[in-house]
């Protein structure tokens, strides 16, 4: 399980965690979190950027 | 054809250029910097201090491969002196650079504090990575820092500067931090957390002085206090650069006005960004930017398309005391209904007949951020 953070605004999204607010259940890893999820906090789309692992 | 011409590389222009690549891989794009025009994330800036980040990491691509990315020709460390709306042209060192569509992605500038001493003049902001990069070199070896201003960029810089383990001074005129964000509760619970990391408050007190002292400077307070600090920075605030526009004839206010299609009085001249105004509302933040970047791409593509803005709860990146507030617009009725747990402030700002209107969420609470933001009004539907 790894922790990524958005190269734009810093949002960390933690695998292990997941985000259930936003139905991504807890040990999604990041590659499979569909292709049309925006980053929750700045809004850029998962293609956009490049999460970098922490 | 001409060129579409976006003045700004900043997450503005760059993000409103990729956007529109995605819609037209072929339009002639032209994006004119005054500075070197490497990608980076202006939020990262606060924040970055404590991970002992150097600009330089904290730069992506250089000016060249920005170009070849978004098959655009980008103009370093070229300033438009000028643009004429009558002749589709901006001047730039001389040169005219003729437009189809013109775009304003000028951001905004740090406000300067009125500040008498023989050293107001040392007093830095932290506006771009090149800001960054002097104040992050200034600072090696410096143990005291005092902040003038304890509004988002303020408490930001003192959570990363305590972190990085210097000694943070807060100057701030109101009684508590981010009174224009935040209701007392929530900001009491920001104040006792990074007081806790170490930051010192000194609230309902202004700076008048800076001056040199023995070691570094002495802060003069409005009360005559005097703090000793071996750097000084000013967040008290951005201004939106709107003098190139108003000098062209172009609408102004606080912001460079522009209607929800982000277009200004100047037909085919746009503006978006921290420099802008959309339909009355100055919002420097990421999530607006980014609504802005879609809507205007789609508009340059040919498809007109006004911004939507959803509720875009702004995140206060404080990791002493992580702070999520949806403004509550002045004048609206409701209340305040505030819950305090152990581990964070759920404020909720309620109106009787018309629900959730607004929040502040501080601590674990801010979590809850995404599920209450589902209940606001969109700020623009």
């Amino acid at each position: 399980m790894q922790v990524w953070t958005c190269v734009v605004c810093g949002f960390i999204y933690d695998e292990m965690a997941g985000l259930p607010e936003e139905g991504i259940v807890a040990g999604t890893r990041w590659q499979d979190i569909p292709d049309d999820w925006a980053c929750p906090d700045c809004g850029v789309a998962k293609a956009d950027f490049e999460m970098v692992a922490v | 054809m001409e060129p579409i011409v976006i003045i700004g590389s900043g997450l503005a222009g760059y993000t409103l250029a990729r956007e529109l690549r995605k819609l037209d891989k072929n339009v002639p794009l032209v994006i004119i910097t005054a500075d070197d025009g490497r990608f980076y994330s202006k939020p990262l800036l606060s924040t970055a201090l404590a991970q002992g980040k150097t600009a330089d990491q904290l730069a992506g691509a250089l000016a060249p491969a920005m170009a070849e990315q978004l098959n655009a020709e980008v103009l370093v460390y070229s300033r438009v002196e000028e643009i004429d709306p009558a002749t589709c042209n901006v001047r730039v060192a001389q040169r005219l650079i003729a437009y189809s569509k013109l775009v304003l992605a000028l951001g905004a500038d740090p406000m300067r504090p009125q500040l008498t001493g023989d050293a107001a003049e040392s007093v830095m902001s932290v506006n771009d990575l090149t800001d960054y990069a002097r104040f992050r070199e200034r600072i090696t070896g410096a143990q005291r820092i005092t902040i003038l201003g304890g509004g988002l960029i303020g408490c930001e810089f003192a959570n990363d500067l305590s972190l990085a383990g210097h000694q943070v001074d807060i100057v701030h005129p109101a009684l508590y931090p981010l009174d224009r964000l935040l209701p007392e509760a929530a900001a009491q619970d920001l104040q006792r957390a990074l007081s806790k990391a170490g930051v010192t408050w000194h609230l309902g007190r202004t700076a008048t002085a800076v001056n040199h002292a023995a070691a570094g400077y002495g802060v003069t307070l409005n009360d005559g206090t005097v703090i000793a600090a071996d750097a000084v920075l000013a967040a008290i605030g951005l201004r939106p650069r709107v003098p190139l526009a108003q000098a062209a004839g172009i609408r102004t206010s606080r912001g460079i006005q522009v209607n929800r299609l982000l277009e200004t009085s100047a037909a085919g001249v746009y503006a978006m960004g921290d420099c802008a105004e959309v339909a009355g509302h100055v919002l420097p933040y990421v999530l607006p930017l980014m609504a802005q970047a879609r809507a205007l791409a789609a508009t340059l593509a040919g498809a007109p398309t006004e911004v939507i803005y959803p509720a875009m709860p702004v995140i206060v990146k404080t990791p002493a005391c992580p702070i999520a507030v949806a403004t509550v617009a002045e004048g609206l009725a409701g209340n305040w209904q505030v819950s305090c747990v152990e581990d964070g402030v759920c404020a909720l700002f309620q109106d009787e007949k018309k629900g959730l209107l607004g929040f502040a969420l501080t601590g674990k609470q801010a979590g809850q951020r995404q599920a209450l933001a589902k209940q606001l009004q969109a700020l623009l539907p």
